[in-house]
């Protein structure tokens, strides 16, 4: 056995790697990734938490109006259209910023925003007819879970949108840098994930919700 | 990103895709979107059609909506089964059996709490409290 051999042995006993020898420790890219996505999916057991207690106290209206008398369905397939769409131009300026293009990287990311802030104002007058309605987070336990629940996705869409006019900011005074390009891979991630628990929102909170 | 990083051979950011030439990942991005556009539009016209058979109508909503998470998380976020995307899989793998054990938890106990220990109406919790 060779010494070449013998090392990879050691480093790599039960051949995990295909027998390749070892590369060292994972680039920074990798590690700033994977601890943005361990971060991400806590983010999602929080939101399960809240569907939990969503689900558990959907029949508790005490007395009020439920899910079908409350949610009107156009301006949540407006919502869904416009999130969805947010989540493909964000894609797509992500791209951009891959092949260094500055001009479609921005155009990318204004179109992101501006659908970003074209779903909080529809959820906003959502929220507010609701209130208006008589119908806010104080009327009902299911009501609570209601506002709890997508007002925490709507939470996390500003926050989204405050930490991409960060990276257009960034962008245009740093340029493509490692370290910029990093925290923009955990944007990109930060987004799409916030569009993955919107699919979960509507189908559950506001389909299901109007059907039962 | 350099282009070192995009072609590292066993681990890959989660995020990140294998495919690095522009025309392949504009067209993932748009077969995703086109994907999810079908599945939303299939599920808001289910949840308010009277086509179909009414107690299948909640399924097929739970159905759609896992059909287009997993169209997100392939086609945007990139998560394949590939070797190097491992990590990335199993973490995906430990989140959702947590999601898992807290919602299916909270609704089996809670709905066991439901049926053994009913609330007493108002006026008699009044009654006890003096």
């Amino acid at each position: 056995m060779t010494d070449a051999a013998l090392a990879r042995g050691h480093g790599d006993p039960y051949h995990l790697h295909g027998g390749r020898p070892h590369e060292g420790p994972a680039s920074k890219r990798i590690v700033t990734g994977y601890g943005f996505w361990i971060f991400l999916l806590s983010d999602i057991v929080i939101f399960s938490c809240f569907f939990a207690a969503h689900a558990v106290l959907l029949r508790r209206t005490a007395g009020g109006p439920s899910g079908a008398e409350l949610f009107d369905l156009r301006s949540v397939a407006a919502e869904t259209g416009l999130l969805l769409l947010s989540s493909f131009t964000c894609g797509l300026a992500m791209i951009a910023a891959d092949v260094r293009s500055l001009r479609w990287y921005q155009i990318g990311m204004a179109v992101t925003c501006l659908l970003g802030l074209g779903f909080l104002a529809l959820e906003f007058r959502e929220f507010s007819d609701l209130v208006g309605r008589g119908a806010g987070p104080t009327r009902s336990a299911f009501l609570s879970s209601f506002f709890t629940l997508v007002g925490c996705h709507g939470l996390h869409v500003s926050a989204g949108i405050l930490w991409l006019l960060t990276m257009m900011a960034q962008v245009f005074a740093k340029g493509f840098r490692a370290d910029i390009m990093r925290r923009l891979l955990c944007f990109a991630l930060f987004w799409h994930v916030l569009d993955i628990i919107w699919v979960a929102i509507f189908s559950v909170v506001y389909l299901l919700g109007s059907a039962a | 990103m350099s282009d070192q990083h995009l072609h590292h051979p066993i681990d890959l950011a989660p995020g990140d895709e294998e495919e690095v030439r522009v025309g392949p990942r504009l067209l993932g991005y748009c077969t995703g979107f086109g994907l999810a556009i079908l599945l939303t539009a299939t599920s808001f016209f289910i949840a308010g059609t009277n086509l179909v058979w009414q107690p299948s109508i909640p399924v097929a909503l739970v159905v759609l909506a896992i059909a287009q998470m997993g169209v997100h998380l392939v086609f945007f976020v990139h998560i394949t089964t590939d070797p190097d995307n491992t990590n990335n899989i199993l973490a995906l793998a430990f989140g959702l059996l947590i999601v898992f054990l807290v919602i299916a938890g909270s609704l089996w106990i809670m709905s066991n709490l439901d049926q053994n220990m009913p609330m007493p109406p108002l006026n008699q919790l009044m009654q006890m409290q003096r």
